[in-house]
């Protein structure tokens, strides 16, 4: 089997049981909506106050919302034995972990994405810094999907579970949140968001090509 | 394979001895220059004109920092060598290295928090360096936490070889990120291409407490290795004898 065929027939499968559980998908997108409508209880519903806090809130709303489908991406194929047999295939691993981590993105950042504009709505945020925040959001989830794959397969089997993940995953997410809010407030700043996109799509295109190989090795890692 | 030269000691087995030899030596030259370093510090280094006596914090703060980062790397470097050579020792170096690694985090921390308070006004800012010796403290937790997650040895050294690894690629990342984001703490006083900004003996205190910081990590880290040794091998005959 060839790397393309691996990668679509990862993605065609895991699109397909993801499909079968549409109810998870849904729980990540109303945790998203929850914890971004929880900031204005918590804080203000000072109009002014909430549109500058928009994008760092939505950006950390979707840090641990895509923290809550991780454990979907390796556990279940983990717990029945077929991601050894995935491991053993004659396909590439860093093949069939890219349309598994593929799939992942299309199920769970994908939605979230198309749902960032009401969340953007709710704290008042102009138009074109909606737009930003959906750039910034289309160029950092991938980079998310790769460091939680990542952290995904080197806890398969460990202890400690969502929070051992979190703890891990977290800290390296820093710079996707760091540029992918600057980015709106940049904009909003009059100052462009080119500089920051840019770092975010070099970080993209880096954690494309370096993820699926080191996700493959951490999934091996798992079978020692 | 004949083992010889340098490689002899990647064995546990012959390590552990070198390294007993090598912890008093280290622990010794930790403990001198730690006396000299703040004898220099506390009673031969001027006032500071502006800040005062609070500044002397830096002869703990600085050398915390800077082992803090440099530890680190040398965890990622052992963590590349048991990856690539496949060497239990390797890995047992840079398992031993991660507490003291995430202890000089903290000390910078701390110890950074008590100097902004009378110079700052303010114990905690939201600065990049701040945030990011704090994010590498939680970067070294996890490393902890992975390791103590994971029943299985050798899988536990692999998977925290990965997360290193990762790590490491991601610190400058990181570092940069944040300095971008927010910054007040001031520049660095001291680089190696420009003349330092301060007294000569305030700078000699600097490295000889730097100096000290390297000698302890090498002396605890041999040390810990010792112990860890110790227990993975308990099943060879060289330890049963040893302990026996």
């Amino acid at each position: 089997m060839t790397a393309g065929a691996a990668i679509r027939w990862g993605l065609r499968r895991d699109l397909a049981l993801a499909m079968r559980s549409r109810a998870e998908i849904a729980i990540v997108l109303v945790f998203f909506l929850l914890v971004t409508s929880l900031f204005p209880l918590g804080l203000d519903p000072d109009p002014a106050l909430l549109a500058k806090i928009a994008p760092g809130i939505a950006w950390v709303a979707a840090l641990l919302a895509s923290l809550l489908g991780l454990p979907r991406l390796f556990a279940a194929d983990h717990a029945d034995g077929s991601l050894e047999q995935l491991a053993l295939a004659a396909a590439p691993l860093p093949a069939l972990v890219t349309g598994k981590v593929l799939a992942h993105w299309v199920a769970t950042s994908l939605p979230l994405i198309l749902l960032a504009p009401l969340a953007g709505i709710q704290f008042g945020l102009e138009p074109r810094l909606i737009g930003i925040l959906i750039a910034t959001l289309l160029l950092g989830t991938p980079v998310l999907a790769w460091l939680g794959a990542i952290g995904a397969a080197l806890t398969l089997g460990a202890r400690g579970g969502a929070a051992l993940l979190a703890l891990l995953v977290l800290p390296l997410a820093v710079p996707v949140l760091v540029f992918g809010a600057g980015a709106v407030e940049s904009t909003r700043a009059g100052l462009g968001a080119q500089a920051h996109l840019s770092l975010l799509g070099a970080g993209a295109i880096l954690s494309t090509v370096f993820g699926p190989f080191v996700t493959a090795l951490a999934v091996r890692i798992s079978f020692e | 394979m004949a083992a010889s030269g340098f490689f002899r000691y990647s064995s546990p087995a012959s390590f552990y001895p070198l390294a007993g030899r090598l912890v008093p030596v280290f622990g010794w030259i930790a403990a001198i220059l730690t006396v000299a370093g703040l004898y220099i510090g506390f009673v031969v280094a001027p006032t500071d004109f502006q800040q005062g006596e609070s500044y002397r914090i830096i002869f703990m703060h600085v050398p915390a920092a800077w082992m803090a980062m440099f530890v680190y790397l040398v965890i990622a470097g052992w963590s590349a060598a048991s990856l690539v050579w496949n060497t239990r020792l390797s890995a047992m170096m840079a398992q031993a290295l991660v507490p003291t690694g995430a202890m000089f985090a903290f000390v910078s921390l701390w110890s950074g928090a008590f100097w902004g308070r009378p110079t700052w006004g303010t114990y905690w800012v939201w600065d990049a360096r701040l945030t990011s010796t704090l994010i590498l403290l939680f970067l070294y937790l996890g490393l902890m936490a992975l390791r103590s997650a994971i029943e299985d040895q050798r899988r536990a050294d692999r998977a925290c070889a990965v997360l290193a690894l990762v790590g490491s690629v991601n610190v400058p990342i990181i570092y940069f990120s944040v300095q971008w984001w927010n910054t007040l703490h001031q520049g660095a006083s001291v680089s190696l291409t420009a003349a330092p900004k301060m007294a000569e003996t305030m700078l000699a205190g600097m490295l000889v407490m730097s100096l000290a910081a390297w000698a302890y990590t090498i002396a605890v880290a041999l040390h810990r290795v010792r112990s860890i040794i110790l227990e993975r091998e308990a099943h060879a005959r060289w330890t049963q004898e040893l302990v026996r």
